[in-house]
């Protein structure tokens, strides 16, 4: 098991967000965390990283307890957070944006550089030397992407990347996740969109008030329309 | 700079009386010097002061303080314990930027994030405006101290009818050097990269793997360096007393009002304004030569309240 959460609790202030959430996340393996706007994926996301600390529960990475970790030395051992409102550095040129997601310090011979990554994604190209700011949301969103890619991760933590985007990017999007997952690369994806879900993912977990509600292989989530009716907006 | 106006408005009384009165270009000149010199020391300290505030995101307060600490180290090691000017100039700067380091390690880092963080900010900023003030009193006394300009650069040098003081010209360049140098370090290096990536988004930085504690501790360390460098090199042409790191802050934060909080260039526009305004102040109308300063900070905030730098509506 590459990724494991273990009864996580975690807060905003005061306010108690993350119920206890458990997921399992295997190598190899793209798992889709599905739910509605505010039912808690993107503070599982933050509680993975570090940026929302839980107050209770475990993060385990290979079977490591990182909960406490700093969210620097999180990256730096693997993992990769893109997270869903872009965030984009929009004042530096997307090669400096790229050349940021080296930061992790992980090298590896097959890894990704620049230039795969404009490879991966050839709309960056031409915009180079460009602050990132100029793109448009769905080049954003594949600056956001290849950013982290540049950091090597073993682990990604995709962060609704549909979310607002046109059909056809949508499109581009499903085929870089599947080409990731070729190559080897984990990825914990949260996501409302059923159809997308269905045709990246291999497991589904659902969360709903904060706590997980559902989990399932993609199969048996596929056809299960009453619990996509309960939780998802379909 | 405003606090030495009164020393600057009797040498400019002086220089008067021997010209005769006469405002012919030579004396330009040397005010022009003169102005440059003092916006230099001046950039130092703003340059520091307004990267704190965009990368670090705290108002320092006590930026001046670290300025006075750079003329007592400088003091003690070149007045005291007879090391080289020069050699002195760089351990002080050090030990600025180290105590700045310190401050950062034991007492910033404890504010960041916390819910009303400006108000933290400011009362622990001001409260070591008025420590290391103490420390200073502590340590060196109240008396006024001096060090001697390097003998090399003691006299003028003489071009035509102009003569310039030789250390003021060194003290220039030595200003033009950290503009350009730091220029260069925040567009082309990755520790620049960095520091523009910290400034715009904190988390994401330290998503990707940035180390921003780290980074952080060092940025405050090299802006409380610059501003010892400044106390350091301006101790031979002012006197060396407590007091100073106050003068200084103020000075700063006009600077960095005219320039906008935040705008490296606009610490170096700020600061030449600055400097040129209180030297040709004292050279037209002594009596009033504190106040043109203030005037200008005034005319820039009505008219264009983010700065002379900034783009409108851009808030850093």
């Amino acid at each position: 098991m590459i990724l494991e959460l273990k009864d996580v609790h975690t807060y905003y202030g005061t306010s108690h967000v993350l119920f206890g959430v458990s997921l399992d996340v295997d190598r190899g393996e793209v798992v889709c965390l599905m739910g509605r706007n505010g039912a808690g994926k993107s503070t599982t996301f933050r509680s993975v990283m570090g940026l929302s600390l839980p107050r209770a529960g475990t993060v385990l990475f290979h079977g490591k307890d990182v909960t406490r970790l700093k969210v620097h030395a999180k990256a730096r051992m693997g993992i990769g957070y893109v997270p869903e409102d872009r965030q984009i550095f929009p004042e530096l040129t997307v090669r400096e944006n790229l050349e940021i997601g080296r930061s992790s310090g992980i090298r590896r011979a097959d890894g990704w550089s620049v230039d795969r990554i404009y490879g991966l994604f050839p709309v960056l190209e031409k915009y180079d030397r460009k602050p990132g700011g100029q793109l448009s949301g769905g080049e954003q969103q594949m600056l956001t992407i290849g950013r982290t890619l540049m950091g090597n991760p073993e682990l990604v933590l995709l962060d609704e990347p549909t979310e607002g985007l046109a059909p056809v990017v949508v499109i581009a999007l499903k085929e870089m996740i599947l080409r990731l997952k070729e190559m080897g690369t984990t990825i914990l994806l949260s996501e409302q969109n059923v159809k997308f879900a269905a045709k990246v993912s291999d497991r589904v977990f659902i969360i709903d008030n904060g706590a997980i509600r559902y989990r399932n292989d993609i199969e048996g989530f596929r056809n299960d329309e009453a619990v996509q009716k309960r939780y998802l907006a379909v | 700079m405003a606090p030495s106006a009164r020393q600057g408005a009797e040498g400019a009384r002086a220089i008067r009386e021997r010209a005769g009165n006469t405002l012919d270009s030579s004396l330009i000149v040397a005010q022009f010097i003169s102005g440059l010199t003092s916006a230099m020391t001046l950039f130092l300290v703003a340059s520091g002061l307004t990267l704190i505030f965009g990368v670090v995101n705290v108002f320092n307060f006590a930026h001046g303080s670290f300025y006075l600490l750079g003329a007592y180290f400088a003091y003690q090691v070149v007045a005291v314990s007879g090391v080289g000017f020069w050699a002195g100039v760089l351990l002080a700067s050090l030990g600025a930027g180290a105590a700045g380091v310190l401050m950062e390690y034991f007492f910033l880092r404890r504010i960041y994030g916390r819910s009303g963080e400006a108000g933290f900010q400011i009362l622990l900023t001001y409260s070591f405006i008025l420590i290391l003030d103490d420390v200073v009193k502590m340590i060196w006394g109240t008396d006024y101290k001096s060090i001697s300009k390097p003998e090399a650069l003691a006299g003028p040098l003489s071009v035509g009818e102009v003569t310039m003081p030789r250390y003021d010209l060194v003290v220039i360049a030595i200003g033009l050097a950290v503009a350009v140098g730091m220029w260069a370090a925040i567009r082309k290096t990755r520790f620049g990269r960095n520091l523009r990536a910290i400034s715009s988004n904190r988390e994401m930085a330290s998503s990707l793997g940035v180390n921003v504690p780290l980074t952080l501790s060092l940025v405050f360390g090299l802006a409380t360096a610059l501003g010892g460098l400044s106390g350091a090199i301006a101790a031979p042409v002012r006197t060396v007393t407590p007091g100073a790191g106050i003068e200084v802050i103020i000075g700063s934060l006009i600077v960095v009002v005219i320039g906008g909080l935040g705008n490296f260039w606009g610490a170096l526009v700020g600061a030449l304004v600055i400097g040129e305004v209180t030297a040709f102040g004292i050279l037209f109308l002594p009596q009033w030569a504190i106040l043109f300063s203030y005037a200008v900070m005034a005319l820039v905030l009505v008219f264009r309240p983010e700065g002379l730098l900034m783009k409108k509506g851009n808030a850093r």
